[in-house]
């Protein structure tokens, strides 16, 4: 968007005219409501409305727009639709409408009449020319912001904040006053400020809207200032040229303005001639080849820099080349210059003020970011502990090594596409699909335990390849199945969409389920274990299996039950994580060695453990992916080398068992 | 009576006259030195073998002598792939960049040439800088030893941080796995300084022969071959004398032979060390064969397979390890390259490319619930040999313990 130029004498014009329409407007505002007729105002500006350009229609467009006729906004709509016609005879303006061929229906502006119909002869139709529409669609805005229908109301505003411009805050802020609409109002209000900020002509007006807008969050604020204090790298010779809105001086040489930066700069102002890079260096020895040698130099010695450089020169002195520019050269000319940066707005007291509403907008920023921050570390927790969740039975309180229990996650998962390819209804199919989910690796859970797993309870590196082998049969059979490509598992549409706190913070609501989610896990898990006689079983089995067979209790039954205990909750926690990720057959490999790490660093055997693990590890990707945004990889990476060094000093996890439940 | 190490161990000499004759019979068929019945990807094949069979070893004598289950020997395995293939690829297109260049008119300076260097080899990840990890890579000598001490220090390093804080177990086996994971994660990044996921190419193409792919792949398998004589040897004469007897004591009993006064981290930590060499020794064999190796080539999965390999084969005797390592890797060449026939059902067509995993993974399961000798028993029905009677002991109380049928009277 062009700002006013004082030079251009055209623009200078319009913005008189401008005041003049808006004392005008503003005193129509005050004034009873007029009922003047428009064809009057027409007739006085007759002759420029037939031959309108846009040097000299902007008064007249602003005198009708402003003479408060309830006949103005059909005038200028008519006439910018080019469906104005001027009666020859007597110079009246109507709306023409075409009745055949040769006539025009012509109809009066005030009275609404239809005057009669004419043959083209007697007619001239006034097609005003992009320039003059542009400015007639500019008058209408105002008409448009005080709009009955408060739909309009609000188009007129989007259209003003995607294209804003100069011409548009007078109408801007005469409708303020009379919108009734008090969301409206605000919307008007903040956009006053904003065009404010931008084009206002009143240096002090401009600062207090910067004022009052700093410390606002929206996009649009920063949007409206950061144009105001970009800046511009110059340099002059002798000092700095008076007229323009220094920023900051600038020394070559210092890390942010390299004298390479600051030569560059000067050759690209034609105030210096180019350096001579290796390449130009090559070619123009090339070019100078006689009889084998280049300066005297046979070419066959030209292999390295000084020989090339000393060839280079010879040439330079028979004058054949332009001289070989030295740093000494390169010092002389940047000495003799200043570099300057200057903002692109004039006023220093307006970039001054725009930079440090900046700076508080960024602090504030920077606060809401890390909140932000903090949210999706939240959520990655909850999906580690969601994943890790059942792992912390079968591992943390059986011991049992399943390498297989990604490949559950992925059975829990599919099962969700396959109950959502017979249930259509996203949200009936995921309310029906956890328990299927749940059932399914239930069975697979206890068919495993049965067939696999009791015979080597005493054998955990065993347990681990023997799962290891059926988690890639799993892994090629679910291949085998469903196709290597990935398969939806559609979230219901009340899960779509996000909480927006405000342009920074926002979070989708589906991890807001997957964190109640894991909540609710972490409820049932602490229930059975500690409320439940299956819970009671199962720590008695896992403390001293030979005690708890003499007290009555069925070993195997309860390894059997608590396995598929375990595996269930992987089953639905697959269903939670396919409705973000795509389900392929590889999905549980994204989450096994995570999941592992997160018992792990948490404390085998303590669901608190495993909270604490999935949050530490949750936080702590988060916080190097903040740290290096575009790298998830080295992320991951440097999460992993930190587990490891974190088992360093505490072996047992954060949350380490003690005593006779530790189990040694 | 001191017998002589081969007296003690007749299967050494009868593992090295085998792979002798195996040696022979493949170059007397082979197209580059013999009659052509065994093309060259094929020689080729059987060269990669070898040095997979070598890497067995190497975790057979971590995992079936010492008991540390190490997911991460592979990763040793891809390291010293790397490390070689920077050799191979940086002189490759040394040559490449100095006859391009001896077509201009003025000869190249060492700079430019450098520079050309730079801008073929990470052109595809987007720089032209040579990062600080290829310093060495202008050295054939420096490189190989490369070779050896950047998979040593990683392993010295990682194993005396695990050992150290007492690590075992199941435990010390995830460790490992998130260490492959950690490694494969960070190759798989371009501003690691290997070419990200594109790995490193070409590595067939030796720098400065011209001799064809036939000979060439020869060649390597002679030094497959070679190295893993050497490799089973040493392993051999390790297990046997009192190194081996100790590390087997740390398998079965950690404790026991802590309190014997031995310095079981000290032991664990030369053996991982140790193996981690070998497994990169046998990595930068491997690769050049291969032609390419990337990231994925390090992902646990792969460390994981060679623990299978063992495992089937039998661990806790190196030509168990060896067998294994064979047997699994050419089956699964043949299932999966899609020369093994279709089985027609009818109702379904059994394809085995679809379904070799699935065979794996469940024979695999078989194996450890019912022969966990693996397919070094069949030599043991040969010869005779019995397993204890312990009434269901294993032979130790720890994780890696040979279990009663494991082991031999």
């Amino acid at each position: 968007m062009a700002l006013f130029h004082p030079n251009d004498a055209d623009t200078s014009d319009m913005i008189r005219l401008y005041f003049a329409g808006l004392a005008f407007l503003l005193s129509c505002l005050t004034a009873t409501a007029q009922d003047a007729n428009i064809q009057p105002i027409l007739q006085e500006y007759q002759a420029e409305i037939a031959k309108s350009s846009r040097k000299t229609i902007g008064p007249v467009i602003d005198v009708i727009a402003s003479s408060g006729s309830p006949q103005a906004q059909l005038m200028l709509e008519t006439w910018a639709a080019k469906n104005m016609w001027m009666r020859k005879s007597d110079g009246l303006f109507f709306v023409g409408e075409k009745t055949d061929t040769k006539s025009y229906l012509l109809t009066d502006f005030d009275s609404g009449d239809v005057v009669g119909s004419y043959p083209k002869s007697d007619l001239k139709q006034l097609k005003p020319n992009s320039g003059v529409r542009a400015m007639i669609a500019t008058a209408l805005v105002q008409f448009q912001l005080m709009d009955p229908d408060a739909a309009k109301r609000q188009d007129a505003l989007t259209s003003i904040q995607r294209d804003p411009g100069p011409t548009l805050l007078a109408p801007l802020r005469a409708s303020i006053y009379s919108e009734p609409d008090p969301t409206l109002k605000a919307q008007k209000q903040r956009l006053e400020r904003l065009l404010t900020i931008g084009y206002d002509q009143d240096t002090k007006a401009r600062v207090a809207a910067i004022e009052d807008m700093s410390g606002d969050l929206g996009v649009d604020v920063r949007a409206t200032l950061n144009p105001l204090v970009a800046k511009t790298l110059n340099v002059a010779i002798g000092g700095t040229p008076t007229g323009v809105n220094v920023a900051a001086l600038l020394e070559p040489g210092t890390d942010q303005f390299s004298k390479t930066d600051a030569y560059d700069l000067l050759v690209v102002e034609g105030m210096a001639p180019a350096l001579i890079s290796s390449g130009d260096m090559r070619s123009a020895l090339a070019a100078n080849i006689e009889r084998g040698r280049v300066g005297g130099i046979p070419v066959a010695q030209l292999d390295t820099n000084a020989a090339r450089k000393a060839a280079y020169a010879a040439l330079a002195d028979a004058g054949k080349v332009p001289a070989l520019i030295t740093p000494a050269d390169m010092d002389t000319a940047l000495a003799s210059h200043v570099f300057f940066e200057t903002f692109a707005e004039p006023s220093a007291e307006v970039t001054t003020a725009a930079t440090d509403a900046l700076e508080t907008i960024n602090l504030k920023v920077g606060l809401n970011q890390t909140l932000d921050l903090i949210l999706d570390a939240l959520s990655l927790a909850s999906i580690y502990f969601l994943a890790a969740i059942g792992l912390a039975i079968t591992f943390g309180v059986m011991g049992v090594i399943n390498m297989a229990h990604g490949e559950f996650i992925m059975m829990g998962a599919y099962t969700g596409y396959v109950v959502q390819q017979i249930i259509p209804d996203h949200t009936l199919s995921i309310i029906v699909a956890t328990p299927m989910a749940f059932a399914v690796t239930f069975a697979a859970g206890v068919a495993m335990e049965r067939l696999v797993i009791r015979w080597l309870y005493d054998r955990p590196l065993e347990t681990l390849l023997a799962t290891f082998g059926i988690s890639i049969a799993l892994q090629q059979l679910a291949k085998n199945i469903f196709g290597t490509q990935a398969r939806p598992l559609t979230a219901p549409g009340w899960l779509d969409g996000a909480l927006v706190v405000n342009d920074v913070v926002s979070i989708s609501f589906i991890r807001i389920a997957i964190f109640i989610l894991a909540l609710v896990f972490l409820g049932v898990f602490l229930f059975i274990m500690k409320r439940t006689r299956l819970g009671l079983e199962t720590r008695a089995v896992t403390q001293n299996p030979r005690m708890a067979a003499s007290m009555g209790i069925n070993p195997g039954k309860v390894n059997m039950l608590t396995f598929g205990l375990g595996s269930g909750i992987a089953g639905i926690a697959g269903v939670a994580i396919g409705l973000f990720a795509k389900v392929t057959s590889e999905l549980g490999n994204d989450y096994i060695v995570q999941s592992f790490m997160t018992v792990v660093v948490g404390g085998v055997g303590n669901i608190w453990g495993t909270l604490a693990g999935a949050a530490m590890i949750g936080f702590f990707q988060k916080g190097i992916e903040w740290l290096n945004p575009s790298n998830t990889l080295a992320a991951q990476t440097y999460m992993i080398v930190f587990i490891i060094i974190f088992i360093q000093f505490r072996p047992r996890g954060i949350i380490a068992l003690k005593g006779r439940a530790a189990g040694d | 009576m001191q017998r002589s190490f081969i007296a003690k161990n007749p299967s050494v000499l009868i593992f090295l006259a085998c792979l002798a004759l195996f040696t022979l019979i493949v170059t007397v068929l082979s197209e580059g030195f013999g009659v052509g019945v065994i093309s060259t990807s094929f020689v080729k094949t059987l060269g990669k073998t070898l040095c997979l069979c070598l890497v067995a070893v190497a975790m057979d004598l971590i995992w079936g002598f010492t008991g540390i289950l190490s997911l991460g020997h592979f990763a040793f395995f891809g390291l010293g792939g790397y490390m070689i293939g920077m050799w191979l690829m940086y002189e490759r297109t040394r040559l490449i960049v100095v006859e391009s260049l001896s077509q201009t008119e003025i000869p190249a300076t060492s700079s430019e040439i450098i520079d050309g260097i730079g801008n073929q080899i990470f052109g595809v990840v987007g720089s032209s800088d040579f990062p600080l990890i290829w310093a060495f890579s202008d050295s054939l000598v420096l490189q190989l030893a490369m070779v050896v001490l950047v998979p040593g220090v990683l392993a010295l390093v990682f194993g005396w941080l695990a050992f150290r804080s007492r690590v075992t177990g199941v435990y010390l086996s995830i460790l490992t796995q998130a260490m492959t994971l950690a490694l494969a994660l960070y190759l798989f990044q371009n501003d690691s300084g290997l070419r990200g996921n594109n790995g490193l190419s070409g590595l067939q193409n030796l720098p400065g022969v011209t001799a064809s792919q036939d000979e060439v792949s020869l060649w390597f398998l002679w030094a497959s071959a070679l190295a893993l004589g050497l490799g089973y040897l040493l392993a051999a004469w390790v297990v046997s004398g009192k190194l081996g007897s100790v590390i087997i004591g740390i398998r079965d009993n950690e404790a026991r032979v802590r309190f014997l006064g031995y310095s079981v981290e000290t032991y664990k930590l030369v053996v991982f060390t140790f193996t981690a060499c070998i497994a990169a020794i046998a990595g930068a064999l491997y690769y050049p064969q291969a032609g390419i190796i990337n990231p994925a080539e390090i992902a646990p999965i792969a460390s994981i397979y060679l623990a299978v390999w063992v495992a089937i084969g039998g661990r806790g005797r190196l030509y168990g390890a060896v067998i294994g390592a064979a047997f699994v890797s050419l089956l699964s060449t043949w299932f999966t390259g899609g020369q093994a026939p279709d089985i027609p059902l009818g109702f379904y067509t059994i394809k085995w490319v679809d379904w070799w995993l699935v065979l794996l993974g469940l024979s695999f399961v078989a194996v450890t619930l019912f022969a966990p000798k693996g397919m070094g028993g069949l030599v043991d029905l040969l010869t005779q040999r019995k397993s204890p009677n312990r009434h269901g002991a294993n032979l130790g109380p720890d994780d890696g313990a040979l279990r009663e049928q494991e082991a031999s009277q």
